[in-house]
């Protein structure tokens, strides 16, 4: 691809732009209606016979997440383009993107939980895309299919929450099951539920102990985790937590597990985050520890807990989104994310070094900007819970603390100081690239400026569809005087401690992880490397290549399974008779013991096909005298063919060498199985005989076989018209095996 | 195996063994017989043609790789079941013509022996996919 093509195709990437323009502006004027109207309910027939219905709930919380969904989503398009410039699947990864982008505006737009489960799922599966997009890379791929497998898992327990939740309450729209909250949360099976969905919610929001995901998601190209894995796809667990509040929320277990889990991991994510000193990873963990917030807020029950919570998301959106950025464009300028490679490029890249100023300071949360906003409500929620109020505050005082550490951390060892002479060549990036990161920063300004505004508009629609409160919900610039204010000083002091206290910590910290006995991403390696062994071990065991084994497994199976049912649950006794029968039967019988002792005694390959074919037609016959010619026609045919294809394959076959004779325990056991088998099936036939049969689907074929489907030989007209799926099942059957056959043929020669 | 009688006494059997199993496909909807038992008996007759005379022959006298036989049944088959489905009806319902030949005589003729004619290339398809590969190996 030459320049001027590359040229193009950037404009065509960049034209893309547009869906997000589009829909975010859509949004943006839907506000206005559904705060005065109430939500909107479109909704269309989806699977009518299984009752699911791609119904959608656009209410203020889906409008809040559509908003930055296609906020972050246009900056990130425009970024890409430079980003990739010149890679050779820019088209994959800008279809992945929009289409990730669209499943996740599905997943907060949807109200039937099907259709929320399936976009959850596509979420899943073009982040798993998007994260191994650099697919030649071994480590990529690691964490792509981590990533897959820890939040494909959560996907599947939300479905089985999903599935109880409707057995339950015989509604599938989100919408509707509020009305049975009370009596949900006093269901036996509230427990089960609950540890269901918050599994879902956990895995997809990285919460300890599933957390170990997201830092690996960083394989990711920079723009996807801007988008991915801070702003959008990670917040769908806080999504769902929020969703679910009014219906599983407020009870003492709800509250405990995500204030007591969102400590934690907001805790220990700002701690890691102090130990890395890979750009992309530092802002991983930091996302972590937003996550782990917003959960703990989300456990709460009182109004500002939950504002706390919905502020703070879009706070920490607007911030991390930007810094992402930021950490792509020094990547892309400089060729490296190591804090100690970096340092004094706010001379060289002045765009880049403002934008990433205004995100840590915001998410440092100073006054004026918008971190400070959600830093005091956040103070202000903790201290309104009921339920552990200090865990509350302390955790987020200490995790607002590292949270200030790190911003300070990454303006000076980033931007400050002297330029180091190796960067001393690097420029600034193109106008797409930080024309994001600093609308991103001004807006985090803008609105840390005019709190009230954002309140009114976004956040409290987003608080009252999840939360019916008389209180009022209000942001506010300054309170006065009071606890979060003083809380707010605190968490300064504490932050510029842990500054200047960087590097030994980052020292410690280094060290000390290390040595940790276990961490979830060990257990996760080590659940993998266990399935490995164990399915290693079933082939050793079961597939050894040996055609004997195969089919001794097989038999040995049939007869315990099919025995072990018939002897305990079912109580039919065979019946034994001994049937007069004229004398061409006895002798048809006779022909086949011939054969059947022929093809045990004789030891040439030969003459045992060809008896066999004997039983065969013997057994044709047998239908034949009984009226079946259908079934003895084909059963012939089916004899003569084996004999003809079986012939060829031993003719061909070089001339078998002697070998040893097989050892007599072998063969005991071989004819162990072979009686039990036979006496398995000729008891189970005799059972089956003693039984009246149902005579109703026969009387169904008689009457409709020529009136419906033109057809007196009722066996072909359920072959070819009643029952026509079925052969078509086995026609695409017959053909695979043809072909693999085929394959597996000419494999042979090949060799 | 070249035997002279065994030659001789092919050319005219296949012929017949042919006629024979068109004749049980045809029929199968009324009386015994069907697109599976009618394959088999093609799958026989080209058997036994590939033993007297070897498979080059056979390849000559079918013109085409018998893998896409397998094909078209399959598309046969589909695209019988798709009438039904384009009729309004389930997918595979049989849809069903009848014409009124002479006077009184009717004759319907429906989806299901497409169907069956699917179900009888697929099958003598892969019988002599099998044979053939099986011959030249």
């Amino acid at each position: 691809m030459n320049e001027t093509d590359n040229h193009r195709s950037d404009w065509i990437a960049r034209s893309t732009a547009l869906l997000p323009l589009l829909i975010f502006t859509g949004a943006a004027t839907l506000v206005m209606p559904v705060m005065s109207n109430g939500p909107m309910r479109p909704s269309l027939p989806w699977v009518p016979g299984l009752d699911i219905f791609l119904s959608f709930n656009i209410d203020g919380l889906s409008l809040l997440f559509i908003l930055i969904i296609s906020a972050v989503g246009f900056f990130v398009t425009l970024y890409s383009v430079n980003y990739l410039h010149g890679h050779h699947q820019t088209g994959r990864f800008f279809l992945f993107l929009h289409a990730f982008m669209l499943s996740m505006l599905g997943l907060v737009c949807a109200d039937n939980m099907m259709a929320l489960f399936v976009f959850w799922e596509l979420t899943t599966i073009f982040s798993y895309l998007l994260i191994g997009f650099e697919h030649e890379a071994a480590a990529s791929r690691h964490s792509a299919r981590q990533a897959l497998l820890v939040t494909g898992a959560g996907g599947l327990a939300l479905l089985a929450g999903f599935l109880l939740l409707q057995i339950i309450t015989g509604t599938a729209d989100i919408s509707g099951l509020a009305v049975h909250a009370d009596a949900l949360r006093s269901h036996p099976l509230y427990s089960a539920i609950f540890v269901l969905i918050i599994l879902g919610a956990f895995t997809k929001s990285a919460q300890f102990p599933f957390h170990f995901w997201l830092p690996n998601a960083m394989a990711a190209p920079t723009p996807i985790s801007a988008f991915l894995h801070s702003a959008t796809m990670v917040k769908g667990g806080i999504y769902l937590l929020a969703r679910f509040h009014p219906i599983l929320g407020g009870t003492a277990t709800w509250t405990a597990t995500l204030m007591i889990t969102g400590a934690i991991t907001a805790v220990g994510g700002a701690i890691l985050a102090m130990g890395q000193s890979d750009l992309k990873k530092i802002l991983a963990y930091t996302t972590i520890t937003a996550l782990g917030i917003m959960t703990m807020f989300l456990g709460g029950r009182a109004t500002p807990s939950l504002t706390a919570a919905m502020t703070f998301l879009l706070v920490h959106s607007l911030y991390k989104s930007g810094l992402f950025l930021m950490a792509g464009i020094v990547d892309h300028q400089t060729g490296t994310r190591q804090l100690e490679n970096l340092g004094g490029l706010c001379t060289r890249m002045p765009f880049t070094a403002c934008s990433a100023v205004a995100a840590c300071l915001s998410m440092a949360g100073f006054p004026l900007f918008f971190g400070f906003i959600g830093k005091e409500i956040m103070y202000k929620g903790a201290l309104a819970e009921t339920m552990c109020p200090h865990l509350a505050v302390s955790a987020a005082v200490l995790a607002n603390a590292l949270m200030t550490a790190v911003g300070g951390i990454l303006i000076v060892r980033v931007f400050w100081g002297r330029p180091r002479p190796e960067l001393s060549a690097v420029k600034e990036a193109s106008g797409f690239m930080w024309v994001g990161p600093v609308v991103l920063g001004g807006i985090g300004i803008v609105f840390g400026i005019i709190p009230e505004w954002v309140g009114k508009w976004l956040v409290e629609p987003a608080v009252r569809a999840f939360h019916q409160s008389p209180y009022k919900i209000k942001l506010e610039l300054y309170h006065g005087i009071n606890m979060p204010l003083l809380l707010s000083v605190l968490t300064f002091i504490l932050g510029g401690c842990f500054y200047l206290a960087h590097r030994p910590l980052f020292r410690l910290l280094r060290g000390t992880v290390e040595r940790l006995p276990i961490t979830s991403g060990r257990a996760y390696d080590g659940c993998i490397a266990g399935v490995a062994w164990l399915g290693h071990l079933q082939a050793r065991l079961l597939q050894n290549g040996s055609l004997h084994r195969y089919l001794f497994i097989v038999m040995a199976t049939f007869v315990v399974v099919t025995g072990y049912t018939w002897f305990t649950r079912i109580d039919i006794p065979p019946a034994l008779s001994l049937p007069m029968l004229p004398i061409r039967e006895w002798l048809l019988i006779a022909l086949i013991t011939a054969a059947v002792i022929t093809v045990l005694l004789t030891r040439v390959l030969l003459l045992a096909i060809c008896a066999l074919g004997v039983i065969g037609a013997g057994l044709a016959i047998v239908f034949l005298s009984y009226g079946a010619p259908d079934v003895a026609l084909t059963q012939l045919l089916v004899e003569t063919l084996t004999v003809v294809i079986v012939s060829i394959i031993l003719l061909k076959l070089p001339a078998l060498k002697r070998t040893a004779p097989p050892k007599h325990l072998k063969r005991l056991m071989d004819g162990i199985l072979a009686g039990a088998a036979g006496i398995l099936v000729t008891s189970l036939l005799l059972a089956v005989l003693a039984i009246e049969p149902d005579l109703s689907l026969t009387a169904f074929f008689e009457q409709n076989s020529y009136l419906a489907a033109h057809g007196k030989n009722i066996v072909n007209v359920i072959l070819v018209d009643f029952r026509s799926l079925d052969t078509m099942g086995e026609i695409i059957v017959v053909a695979a095996a043809g072909l693999a056959g085929f394959a597996l043929i000419h494999q042979k020669r090949g060799q | 195996m070249q035997s002279l009688i065994l030659r001789s006494s092919t050319r005219l059997l296949v012929s017949l063994i042919l006629v024979f199993s068109i004749y049980l496909l045809i029929r199968g909807h009324q009386s015994p017989g069907g697109g599976f038992s009618g394959a088999l008996v093609a799958g026989t007759a080209f058997a036994l043609y590939a033993i007297a005379e070897g498979t080059a022959s056979v390849r000559r006298a079918l013109r085409f790789d018998p893998r896409n036989l397998i094909v078209i049944g399959m598309l046969l088959a589909l695209v019988s079941g798709l009438t039904g489905s384009i009729a309004g009806q389930p997918f595979l319902t049989g849809v069903w013509w009848t014409f009124t030949i002479g006077h009184d005589y009717e004759i319907a003729l429906g989806t299901p022996l497409f169907f069956d004619i699917g179900v009888y290339l697929i099958v003598l398809g892969t019988i002599l996919t099998l044979i053939l590969a099986l011959e030249e190996s």
